[in-house]
């Protein structure tokens, strides 16, 4: 095959190509990750320090950014126990390992990936659901310890199962919850009217 | 039936297998590393089905919830379903490149025996894990059960064992491919794929670490997903479609390799920076929304580009090959991959749509057009390929002994998944509306979508067209066992002598 191949369809031209669009964008990723980093380690504006447990917490719509943000309160503590940033990050981290062993996201999504069998996770502190932020904790509790017997289906007969957790599990998963719905996740979950939040 | 009956049967069956596992080895048609892929290929195809079967009892549990309720929940039969995808599709690649390493090399496999070793060990490992999630399921919140039970991160549940255990036998399976061709010659296909299985192994160990901050946690998650399914794997399935096409079809080395290094720059060039389509929402900056946006956007190029690849090199020889139900399935991982990648994943991808949809049935339909239509078909297309060997390079065009079989099994799994994805299309877009834009994304809001007789009714017809689905799966199996035999017409000779060189 000797016909005159044109350089643009060459396959050494091709060849190069791809080696540096690929070598590039490559770059441009670990670029941008080192960045994004930077800017979602806790403790910043867009991911909060685990102390934020200590806080109110709310979601409201920013007019200037004509979109919905969390919203940071005064004092109130989890469980009325005031911790240090050291003792949040302890509880925190044993929610979401709680999280990861009970498998929660094969019927949850959490900040929007998971599965859909079950209600998103993100926003869970700041439902409606509950009724009053008065009650929250406790309901919280009781539900996570048995999910069958204080099932509230909103008739569709899908019960969580009882997945064996115990109370320190499920404090901990309340403060996970509790500290993921501080997580400036631009926007997303839109249009939702936050526990409290309701004229 | 009584017990007795039961055994005679059981024991009748393991006979049956012993019998075949003795032909495989003593098979004079495989060479050695045909042998491998042809284990590979067998465990795929038995995982393909345990994907299903767990399809169905979820897609059940939507309908009945309380069915199997605390025995195998839902998160267990998910978990079994999409763990039994990625492994199987993973067996199936693995074998596929055993299969033609050893013709592109021009070389026996070095290091064989590890190989099959790895093999073995693999298996094994997916026993255990998979009895596991069946038997023990989860754990209690600590560092044990990450290590022994489950992970808990979508896809990638694996214990951490079971991970470090995959990256050893990947390790091996590199010393295959990468020794192989070392020893024998290079060509451009032996080097992109080198290439690529580096990148693809290596990606999975961004996905083997434990860390408190679930923003974190969300970004490496998404680089295995996403740079697998969008980069790494679409690359690997180039490289297989560009020997298929070289042996399928006979088109020249040439214009498949510049086809190749096309792919992979337009490939690469969009689906690497498009990792930001899943960065809009996790916390992370808002940059990403033009980054993802754009390049993400760009991902169906390439995809466009393999389709017209394959029908012109088709037109071009006329559609004459070697392999009826193969040239079928590689046709439709094209249109497969253009539709449910393509076409499906565009359709969400840009913040402004993806803020409605995003965590909503529309990704379940997306998943399932795109993972089978991109990854499902090429697998079976092999299957074809690898079987029409084992059974002495016999003929596979028109009038084959039982022809009906693979034509019945390729429509009912193409229809079948494509009814799922319309149905699930459908509740996607009833959740989009009512859940997210009208009820505000509440858990009332959540509850409202599911229990609205639209969100129903397409529940009831992703089982119904699920089931079409499995059937078809079925047939597949059956079909692969027996196709070919009896047959001794040899298989057409196709193509220019050119292929080779
Ligand atoms: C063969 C290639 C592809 C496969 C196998 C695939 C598969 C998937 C799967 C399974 C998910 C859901 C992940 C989860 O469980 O959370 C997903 C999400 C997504 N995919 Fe793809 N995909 C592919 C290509 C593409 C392409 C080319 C695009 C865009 C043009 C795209 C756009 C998206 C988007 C935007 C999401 C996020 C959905 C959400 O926000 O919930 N995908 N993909
Ligand atoms: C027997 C037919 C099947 C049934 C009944 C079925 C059912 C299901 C169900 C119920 C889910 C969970 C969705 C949720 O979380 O709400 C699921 C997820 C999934 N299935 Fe299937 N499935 C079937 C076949 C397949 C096939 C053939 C593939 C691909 C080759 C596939 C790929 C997936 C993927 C990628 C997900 C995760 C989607 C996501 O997270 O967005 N399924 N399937
Ligand atoms: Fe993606």
């Amino acid at each position: 095959m000797t016909e005159q191949v044109p350089r643009w369809a060459s396959e050494t031209f091709w060849k190069k190509t791809a080696i540096w669009v690929t070598g590039g964008s490559f770059v441009l990723l670990v670029i941008l990750t080192f960045d994004s980093m930077s800017q979602i380690t806790a403790g910043g504006s867009r991911v909060q320090a685990y102390s934020v447990i200590n806080k109110d917490v709310s979601y409201r719509f920013d007019k200037a950014k004509q979109r919905y943000q969390p919203v940071i309160g005064g004092d109130a503590p989890l469980f009325g126990k005031l911790l240090s940033e050291e003792e949040a990050e302890k509880l925190v981290d044993h929610g979401k390992k709680t999280v990861q062993a009970k498998n929660c996201m094969n019927c949850h999504t959490i900040l929007g990936n998971g599965a859909y069998y079950a209600p998103d996770l993100t926003k869970a502190w700041l439902d409606q659901g509950w009724g009053a932020k008065a009650s929250r904790e406790e309901l919280m509790i009781n539900f996570l310890l048995d999910p069958e017997k204080n099932a509230r289906t909103f008739g569709s007969n899908r019960k969580m199962p009882n997945l064996d957790i115990t109370k320190p599990e499920a404090e901990a998963i309340v403060a996970f919850l509790k500290w993921m719905s501080t997580i400036d996740t631009n926007g997303f979950p839109h249009n939702f009217t936050a526990i409290g939040e309701e004229d | 039936m009584t017990l007795q009956a039961y055994q005679e049967k059981a024991a009748v069956c393991v006979a049956g297998c012993k019998q075949r596992y003795a032909a495989l080895q003593a098979n004079p048609y495989l060479s050695g590393g045909q042998k491998l892929a042809v284990h590979y290929f067998t465990v795929a195809m038995v995982l393909f089905m345990a994907q299903l079967l767990f399809g169905l009892l979820a897609g059940l549990q939507f309908i009945f919830p309380s069915f199997l309720y605390e025995i195998l929940d839902f998160n267990v039969n998910r978990m079994v379903h999409i763990n039994a995808m990625v492994v199987w599709m993973l067996y199936g690649f693995i074998g596929s490149v055993y299969w033609f390493l050893e013709e592109e090399s021009g070389v026996p496999i070095v290091g064989l025996k590890w190989g099959q070793l790895a093999f073995w060990v693999l298996t094994g490992a997916v026993s255990i894990v998979v009895l596991v999630y069946l038997l023990i399921q989860i754990g209690s919140g600590d560092d044990t059960s990450l290590w022994l039970i489950n992970e808990g991160r979508e896809y990638i549940e694996a214990p951490r064992w079971a991970d470090i255990g995959i990256v050893v036998v990947i390790l091996i399976f590199f010393y295959n491919v990468a020794a192989t061709f070392s020893a024998g010659k290079w060509s451009g296909i032996a080097g992109v794929l080198t290439l690529d299985l580096v990148a693809l192994a290596g990606l999975y160990t961004a996905g083997m670490f434990y860390v408190t901050n679930i923003s974190i946690d969300q970004y490496w998650w998404w680089w295995v997903i996403h740079l697998w399914v969008e980069a790494t794997w679409e690359v690997l399935v180039g490289c297989i479609m560009a020997w298929s096409l070289m042996k399928l079809l006979g088109v020249r080395r040439q214009v498949v390799q510049t086809w190749l290094y096309i792919e992979v720059a337009l490939m690469f060039g969009s689906g690497i920076l498009g990792l930001g389509h899943h960065y809009f929402w996790i916390g992370t900056p808002e940059y990403w929304f033009t980054i993802g946006g754009f390049f993400s956007a760009l991902e169906p190029i390439p995809l466009v580009a393999m389709v017209v690849h394959s029908i012109y090199d088709s037109g071009v020889h006329r559609f004459k090959n070697s392999n009826h139900p193969a040239l079928a399935w590689v046709i439709a991982h094209a249109f497969g991959n253009f539709l449910g990648a393509g076409v499906w994943g565009f359709m969400h991808t840009l913040p402004q749509i993806n803020l409605y949809t995003h965590g909503t049935q529309w990704s379940a339909s997306h998943g399932h057009l795109a993972f089978f239509g991109a990854y499902a078909t090429i697998n079976i297309a092999f299957f074809y390929l690898a079987v029409q060997q084992a059974r002495g390079n016999v003929w596979m065009g028109s009038e084959l002994i039982n022809g009906w079989r693979w034509k019945t099994a390729a429509i009912l799994l193409n229809l079948g998944v494509l009814g799922m994805t319309v149905a699930l299309l459908i509740a996607g877009y009833e959740q989009s509306f009512i859940e997210r834009a009208v009820e505000g994304s509440t858990w009332a809001g959540y509850f409202a979508a599911q229990n609205h007789p639209w969100f129903m009714q397409a529940m009831i017809w992703r089982m119904v067209f699920g089931l079409m689905t499995a059937v078809g799966g079925g047939l597949l199996f059956w079909d692969l066992l027996e196709i070919g035999k009896g047959e001794d017409r040899p298989a057409a000779v196709i193509g220019d002598a050119a292929t080779a060189e």
